[in-house]
């Protein structure tokens, strides 16, 4: 297969806005999004029967993932270490673009032509595939839905599900035309072509490339959950294994995965445990007949570090990737994870990117939620998404003369108008004279209240001051009570 | 300076002035709602394995080469891939050598690279033992050996496993405190809970994804 020709080549084109409007015109989007949405909730809850354990379970997990943040730097050389001494290769990138050279110059060391993938977020990060392709080299993934979504040339839809946009008919017809196959909506037999296929590249690739769920500073192990096999073939078969990952998932000990592992994957899947979970601590060694002869692990920065210097935003990299927070949000639901235009896409996408990309180029994610609050609610880690929401409001509309710097990209939305307004507006309200003499005129003078009043009517009826406002009427009510 | 030390620098200052968050870890919170008696531990593990389509027999420690070499009859396999040092593998061995016309054995004892397109296009069958289960969450516990290497449980698109009763544990936690995983862990250690599956097409579960298609595990009720 051309190189070239598997990369995904999809441009977000348009603003979040736009996308987000065609998103909601699009039925067949919004049917294949509700119907996964819902019985993804419903699994998840179904597994939590027991409130009191889950709510205990998720303070555990708040807990255990705050105390490896309180000592991430710690742990992070208490990881290297470990993993150097069991013969792993670990290498730190504060950028993609760091991250993308290290992996290319493993590839070069091995003349490495073929690469087969498992899942990794990260990966998508550094937009691997296309950096890869780029440079003559087949990037392939090997997880179901991601592999559905490149040979679509498409990107994933969700963290955990990333082709939960389409539906078994269009997958019948993606494979028909790009694979040759026989036109079939039967889901079985299109895995086994899916397996087929990627069967034999995982049987020629020269490097595997992976995530990690959890990194385990205690003991230097890569711990990956999955549920098909592609990770442990991804990990085990070819020569050469790359994991990469976030310097924030690593843990202080072993038993630290138990709880996380529960969360994880009854908050993703509804499911008790992943039919696989895969604990690697190292190459092959001596006398073992298989598995790589090289691990090697990548640390990724990429604004990371920045979330981490404020410890309100630092919670944002307590997410364990679980995707609990896009199933449950009824913003994320209906317009599904390409409008937002970046790889993290929902609640958690909406925190994290802006370190990443910084907040000026996706100056709409903070304000694309109801604050409903559900994010919060079911976050396994107890991240309280809708008050980092709020804040990343305030850090986007901050003066741009603000000594505090906070995270790159602040203040983009900063208006001299809107601010002179909100301080008139904060003026009135505490100022009993002020807010005497407005409510006087704003009650005499509701017929010169405007009809169009901004993005506001084109949703709500305009705001029509009342002919006697609520303090007059309180008054009225009270003198009639002291007359009787 | 390294992108190592730049990160470590960014990250010891954001610190600066903090103390770490102590250990709250509470044990109680992931054995208590975990714990089972003897007699409920197969029941319990059955229920969850079962629940993921894998198929359990239920044999015992002198009984499983009768029983496997049935199975493989039954499936039509033409062969079986043993780990030939191993204890079990040397029971196979065995028993095939008593009871002519079963299935061929195939004998895991290079490397990889020297039979990998074998492995890969013309095994359909493995047997592997296991480390032990856990009830809580229906789980084999792999540790893969230089005896028997980490792709039998995963290339062979059929995985017979098997689990002595005396070695199903509760949960995971358990397990790590039992073994003193803490302590060292090896190159690779594995949960396995079911055969490869899948729910990648509009949500519907498919089994066979990239891993085996059937796992069968043999429980030794007097072991």
């Amino acid at each position: 297969m051309n190189a070239s020709a598997i990369i995904p080549t999809v441009a977000v084109e348009e603003d979040f806005r736009t996308r987000a409007h065609k998103a909601l015109g699009d039925k067949q989007l919004r049917n294949n999004f509700r119907t996964a949405m819902d019985s993804l909730m419903t699994k998840r809850a179904a597994s939590f029967s027991d409130a009191h354990e889950r709510e205990h379970l998720r303070a555990l997990g708040n807990a255990v993932r705050a105390r490896a943040l309180s000592k991430l730097p710690d742990l992070l050389e208490q990881l290297e270490q470990n993993l150097t001494r069991n013969g792993v290769t670990v290498h730190w990138a504060e950028t993609v673009d760091e991250a993308n050279g290290i992996v290319l110059s493993i590839i070069r060391a091995h003349e490495g032509r073929q690469v087969i993938k498992g899942k990794s977020m990260v990966s998508e990060e550094m937009e691997m595939n296309h950096f890869l392709a780029d440079r003559g080299i087949e990037c392939l993934e090997s997880d179901m839905g991601e592999y559905i979504v490149q040979l679509d040339h498409e990107k994933p839809s969700h963290i955990i599900m990333p082709a939960i946009h389409k539906n078994a008919g269009q997958v019948a017809s993606l494979f028909h035309d790009k694979l040759g196959v026989e036109y079939t909506k039967d889901v079985d037999q299109l895995i086994q072509i899916g397996r087929k296929v990627l069967r034999q590249k995982f049987f020629e690739a020269d490097i595997g490339v992976s995530g990690v769920n959890f990194a385990v500073a205690e003991t230097g192990t890569l711990l990956l959950v999955e549920n098909e096999g592609n990770g442990r073939m991804t990990t085990t078969v070819p020569p050469v294994h790359i994991a990469v990952t976030g310097i924030e998932k690593v843990v202080e000990n072993l038993r630290d995965v138990v709880p996380l592992l529960s969360l994880l994957t009854r908050s993703a899947l509804g499911q008790p445990i992943t039919t696989y979970v895969n604990m690697i601590s190292g190459p092959r060694k001596e006398h073992e007949l298989d598995g790589p002869q090289e691990v090697h692990l990548v640390l990724l920065d990429n604004g990371r570090s920045q979330a981490f210097a404020d410890s309100e935003l630092r919670q944002t990299l307590n997410c364990i990737r679980c995707g609990a927070c896009m199933n449950h949000c009824p913003v994320y639901t209906r317009i599904g994870g390409h409008a937002y235009g970046e790889v993290y896409p929902g609640p958690i996408g909406k925190i994290i990117t802006p370190h990443m990309v910084g907040l000026a180029n996706v100056p709409d994610h903070p304000s694309a939620s109801s604050l409903c609050g559900a994010c919060g609610e079911v976050c396994p880690v107890k991240i309280p998404i809708p008050a980092l929401l709020r804040r990343l409001r305030e850090e986007n509309v901050k003066a741009p003369d603000s000594p505090h710097q906070v995270m790159r990209g602040q203040g983009s939305k900063y208006s001299r108008k809107e601010r002179f307004i909100w301080n008139a507006w904060a003026r009135l309200n505490s100022s009993p004279t002020l807010y005497r003499l407005f409510g006087f005129f704003a009650t005499r003078l509701r017929a010169l209240a405007p009809n169009n009043v901004g993005p506001w009517t084109q949703n709500h009826s305009a705001p029509k001051p009342a002919a006697r406002s609520l303090h007059d009427m309180a008054r009225e009510h009270l003198a009639k009570q002291g007359d009787r | 300076m390294s992108a190592k030390q730049n990160i470590l620098a960014k990250l010891r200052k954001s610190l600066t002035g903090t103390t770490p968050v102590p250990d709250t870890f509470d044990v109680d919170l992931v054995t208590a709602p975990y714990t089972y008696t003897a007699e409920q531990r197969i029941p319990q593990l059955r229920k969850l394995m079962e629940a993921v389509h894998t198929e359990i027999h239920l044999t015992s420690g002198k009984g499983w080469p009768a029983l496997l070499a049935q199975l493989l009859r039954d499936r039509q396999l033409p062969s079986l891939l043993i780990a030939p040092t191993t204890p079990h593998g040397q029971r196979v061995t065995q028993h095939w050598a008593n009871n002519p016309g079963l299935p061929t054995l195939k004998s895991y004892d290079r490397p990889v690279e020297e039979w990998k397109a074998e492995l890969f296009n013309d095994t359909p069958a493995s047997l592997t033992t296991t480390l032990g289960a856990i009830a809580a969450t229906g789980s084999l516990i792999l540790w893969p050996t230089p005896e028997e290497p980490r792709l039998m449980s995963l290339v062979p698109p059929v995985h017979f496993a098997l689990l002595k009763a005396s070695e199903i544990r509760d949960n995971f936690y358990q397990v790590q405190q039992e073994f003193n995983w803490a302590q060292g862990m090896p190159t690779n250690a594995l949960l396995v809970s079911g055969p490869s599956k899948t729910a990648d097409i509009e949500q519907v579960l498919a089994y066979g994804a990239h891993g085996p298609k059937d796992l069968v595990v043999l429980i030794l009720e007097d072991q």
